[in-house]
């Protein structure tokens, strides 16, 4: 593997994006060709990553490469430099496999999907800028050139929530995505501080030798790497949706769909979770892990529930997204990093897949997202439904579909530290579960409830939309057994031993157990989903407080609303805008204004008009200096 | 009293009466002739220091060629005494005196002093008999100040042209008018 | 002669001719006075070139004269063209630039 094969990885959607956005203009004429430039850029950096993949040589081989220097603080004996540089180990090769992948169907799918639309190649201009950005995030080998990839994702995060920019609600789920994500990325800028004040550097490589070595400086004492990797943390939390910033994800999904199962299932919001793998060594040190799997398993929780009342069949998509987040962060945050990621890869093959068919859907009810108003697609859209199946058995740990084996191994190493997290995240399979078959019994079951007006053009997608579901439904189906069979001493555990720090978690007990414990309670699940949805449909109105609490989102937005939005809102108008703006910056602005007004009004009236006033007050002066300078110097 | 001293005495006289004449006549025909017999009381007067040169070019230039502009241009508008009317600067007329009374009190300050600068008396015993002639102030003009002397062509291009642009300017605009 | 008397003569003439350029309000008559200074210090020129026994004291007045005949050229034509104007060459009338 060589430097210029990864400079070319990068590149690729660059030129896409460059292509796309520079000469969009005349390539509007022929949407299919901007398509497919947006999507053969990415097929380029796929097949390098493959190739990077098979160099790694199993996990052996990695590539820590400086391409140039970027910035070079030269200050004798504090100097710095940080470069741009590639850092490609198993974690990375795995994140290239997921995001190139997964990017070129979704890009492939996009093409039908986007069929028609005003801005196609700005749509694909962006895609392609996503994935260049996300793989910068992953490439980089140091914390402010992931930090450069971490914004550029939330940059094109934004542009792509808010694509149909003449539509409020786009612009402002776009603008609540962009804000959320701020107070993440803060913290992650004071977390790069910290690890910059106490390393002297913010290269992987350094750092993790110097932070094993223990050899750094303790900017906070003891609890330098506890601060500086929970300010990472942080970061992770608006990137990857945790409470308590989960907010924006759900709204998010204002996006078109493929952006959405690309952006905000698949790669972005897993950055958080690719982040603390990657600092995995400072983790282990520092022992935050703990907290890390706390939220998580909170999160995956709360957001189970919640989706649980949602009819709208992204917000369910969504809220099962930031729940099967939460059990990444379970994962990492227990030791078992290779669990971790591991569930992110199957993961974002399933949802990918699941986001894919919810636009297939769409895509034939005229973006109808109700599912109350659907019922009986089964017969219409066959492919799309068995696909889906597909995702949903995966999603609910099915016995050996891919996400049985990730989420049973997230279990399992949670089991010896943390009980507790592993009864929450049990419950939470149940209800994960659950609601992945009540939108399947709503939707594709039972009567159809459609319009009779869009009924009328009710079709299965057309091929280059069916095709990608149909190759995405393979990994999600069998990605877990080719990868995790054998638990912990799966294929994938080997491949990426060499990143991973050894594991604290306490892998104990039968494997046998936990598998068929994860596989009853998903069926049981599953089994009573049929049971309450397979012949009724969910009530129009919440009944009872539980329910209406759970179908508000537990009035999260409001109380955001309330005790944040709102007092700034205030602070910004009574304060900010009436007293500062108003009186004190326009006061000291007309002030001065009408100070030189009433000067200069007196003043005027020295200018009489008349020559010889002006002459006298000249030779008045003359007399005066001239009588200064003879009889008092 | 030797005979320079009365002379200078005499031109002097002239020219501060005639000094004062053009500030106190009313109609400017008669300060322009006071103005001239200013000119030819310092002509003498440069006579007296030796620069005979400077006091041809004195009645040449002064009293022939600019003082003819002036009452040219006096009868050519045919100017009369002016009306008091509106004249605001009249109240000022005290206070100016005034003025100019304190300036020339500083003025003979300087006089005084500058002539008990040892610099300046040293220079003046030392070569009180030195004559100039016109051929040194040609040697001077021609070689150590042959810059400024073309500069002094140029300027009087200068103002020829402006003068033309002037007067031509308006000529238009009255033509315009009508 | 000494020095004193013709920089005492040449300072009175100088201070006549500011008097004069205040209190008269016929700008020909100032413009008189403007001349009168001119040859004040024109005189105050050759009384110390004489003193030094230097001729570029009167070299100088050359010059100053050549000014002056320019700027009499000049200021006689801006009269020329005031009075054209407004019938008037009393400077309290010229008083555009009143604030």
């Amino acid at each position: 593997m060589s430097k210029e094969l990864i400079v070319v990885l990068l590149i690729a959607p660059l030129v896409g994006f460059l292509i796309n956005g520079l000469f969009g203009k005349w390539l509007k004429g022929n949407e299919k060709l901007s398509g497919w430039i947006g999507a053969l850029a990415v097929l380029v950096s796929l097949v390098c990553s493959i190739i990077a993949f098979i160099s790694l040589n199993n996990g052996a081989a990695l590539l820590d490469a400086k391409l140039y220097d970027w910035i070079i603080g030269d200050f004798g004996d504090d100097s710095f430099a940080f470069n741009i540089g590639f850092y490609v180990d198993a974690l990375t090769a795995v994140m290239l496999l997921v995001i190139t992948g997964v990017g070129f169907l979704i890009h492939v799918y996009s093409i039908g999907y986007m069929h028609g639309d005003e801005g196609y190649t700005r749509y694909f201009a962006y895609l392609n800028l996503f994935v260049f950005a996300m793989l910068i995030l992953v490439l980089g080998n140091n914390y402010l050139m992931m930090f450069v990839g971490w914004e550029g994702v939330g940059l094109c995060s934004y542009l792509l929530i808010g694509f149909w920019y003449d539509k409020q609600s786009a612009t402002d789920a776009g603008k609540k995505a962009f804000i959320m994500n701020r107070i993440g990325d803060f913290g992650f800028l004071l977390g790069m501080f910290t690890l910059f004040a106490a390393f002297g550097t913010l290269d992987f490589g350094a750092m993790f030798d110097a932070a094993e070595a223990d050899n750094f400086q303790k900017v906070f004492g003891a609890s330098t790497l506890e601060i500086a990797t929970l300010l990472l943390f942080v970061g992770a939390i608006g990137k990857s949706a945790q409470i308590p910033l989960y907010v924006w994800l759900p709204d998010a999904m204002e996006g078109p769909t493929p952006v959405s199962a690309l952006i905000h299932a698949a790669t972005m919001v897993t950055a958080g979770v690719y982040m603390i793998a990657r600092s995995a060594v400072l983790y282990n040190i520092a022992e935050t892990g703990q907290i890390v799997a706390w939220i998580g398993v909170l999160t995956a929780f709360f957001a189970a529930t919640i989706a649980l009342t949602q009819n709208d069949i992204k917000r369910i998509l969504a809220y099962s997204t930031v729940s099967q987040l939460g059990y990444m962060f379970v994962g990492v945050g227990v030791g078992a990093y290779a669990s971790g990621v591991f569930h992110l890869v199957t993961h974002a093959f399933f949802k990918g897949l699941m986001f894919l068919t919810a636009g297939s859907v769409m895509h034939a009810m005229a973006n109808e997202l109700d599912m109350r108003k659907m019922g009986g697609l089964k017969s219409k859209m066959p492919i799309t439904h068995w696909t889906f199946l597909v995702g949903a058995l995966a999603i609910a740990g099915f016995p050996f579909l891919s996400g049985f084996w990730s989420k049973d191994e997230i279990l399992h190493s949670a089991w010896g530290s943390f009980p507790l997290i592993y009864g929450i995240g049990l419950v939470t399979a149940f209800l994960t579960a659950f609601y992945m078959f009540r939108l399947i019994f709503v939707t594709f079951y039972g009567e159809s409830r459609v319009d009779s007006e869009v009924a009328s053009h009710l079709h299965e997608s057309p091929a280059i939309m069916w095709l990608p579901l149909a190759i995405l439904a393979i990994p999600s189906a069998l990605i877990g057994l080719l990868l995790g069979w054998g638990g912990h001493e799966s294929w994938f555990h080997d491949f990426t031993k060499s990143v991973f720090p050894e594991a604290h978690h306490d892998a104990s007990g039968n494997v046998i157990v936990f598998m068929a414990i994860s596989s009853v309670v998903g069926l049981a699940g599953i089994a009573f989903a049929w049971t309450r949805y397979s012949k009724r449909v969910p009530s129009d109105e919440p009944t009872g407080a539980l329910h209406r609490l759970l179908a508000n989102k537990y009035y999260v937005d409001e109380i955001y609303n309330a005790l944040i939005v709102q007092p700034v809102k205030n602070g910004s108008h009574f304060l900010l805008w009436k007293l500062v703006d108003n009186g004190i910056i326009d006061g000291i602005v007309n002030g001065v204004a009408a100070i030189i007004r009433f000067v200069g009004g007196t003043l005027r009236r020295l200018q009489t008009g008349l020559v010889q006033v002006y002459i006298i007050s000249m030779v008045l002066g003359i007399v005066l200096f001239l009588a200064y300078y003879l009889f008092f110097t | 009293m030797n005979p320079e001293q009365i002379l200078f005495i005499l031109f002097g006289a002239v020219s501060l009466i005639g000094a004062i004449a053009v500030i106190s006549f009313r109609h400017p025909i008669y300060s322009a002739l006071s103005l001239i017999v200013t000119f030819f009381a310092q002509a003498g007067l440069f006579v007296l220091l030796g620069a005979h040169f400077v006091a041809a070019v004195q009645i040449i230039v002064y009293a022939g060629a600019i003082m003819v502009l002036f009452l040219f241009v006096i009868m050519l508008l045919n100017l009369g005494t002016l009306s008091a009317k509106g004249a605001i600067s009249g109240k000022l007329k005290g206070f100016a005196v005034i003025l100019g009374i304190l300036l020339a009190i500083e003025g003979v300050y300087i006089a005084v002093k500058a002539i008990n600068d040892p610099a300046v008396a040293s220079a003046e015993t030392a070569t009180e008999s030195v004559n100039t002639t016109t051929y040194t102030i040609g040697e001077l003009l021609f070689n150590e100040y042959l810059l400024p002397f073309e500069v002094t062509s140029l300027i009087l291009l200068a103002a020829l042209i402006g003068v033309i642009v002037l007067v031509k300017r308006e000529s238009q605009a009255e033509n315009e008018v009508q | 002669m000494p020095l004193e008397s013709y920089l005492i003569l040449s300072a009175l003439l100088f201070t006549i001719g500011v008097v004069g350029v205040l209190i008269r309000r016929n700008a020909i008559i100032i413009f008189m006075c403007i001349e009168l200074m001119l040859n004040a210090a024109n005189l105050a020129f050759v009384a110390i070139s004489r003193s030094l026994g230097e001729a570029s004291g009167q070299v100088f007045v050359i010059f100053v004269m050549a000014v002056a005949a320019a700027e009499v050229a000049i200021g006689l034509a801006i009269i020329v063209s005031v009075f054209k104007h407004r019938q008037t060459i009393n400077v309290d009338e010229v008083n555009s630039l009143k604030g």
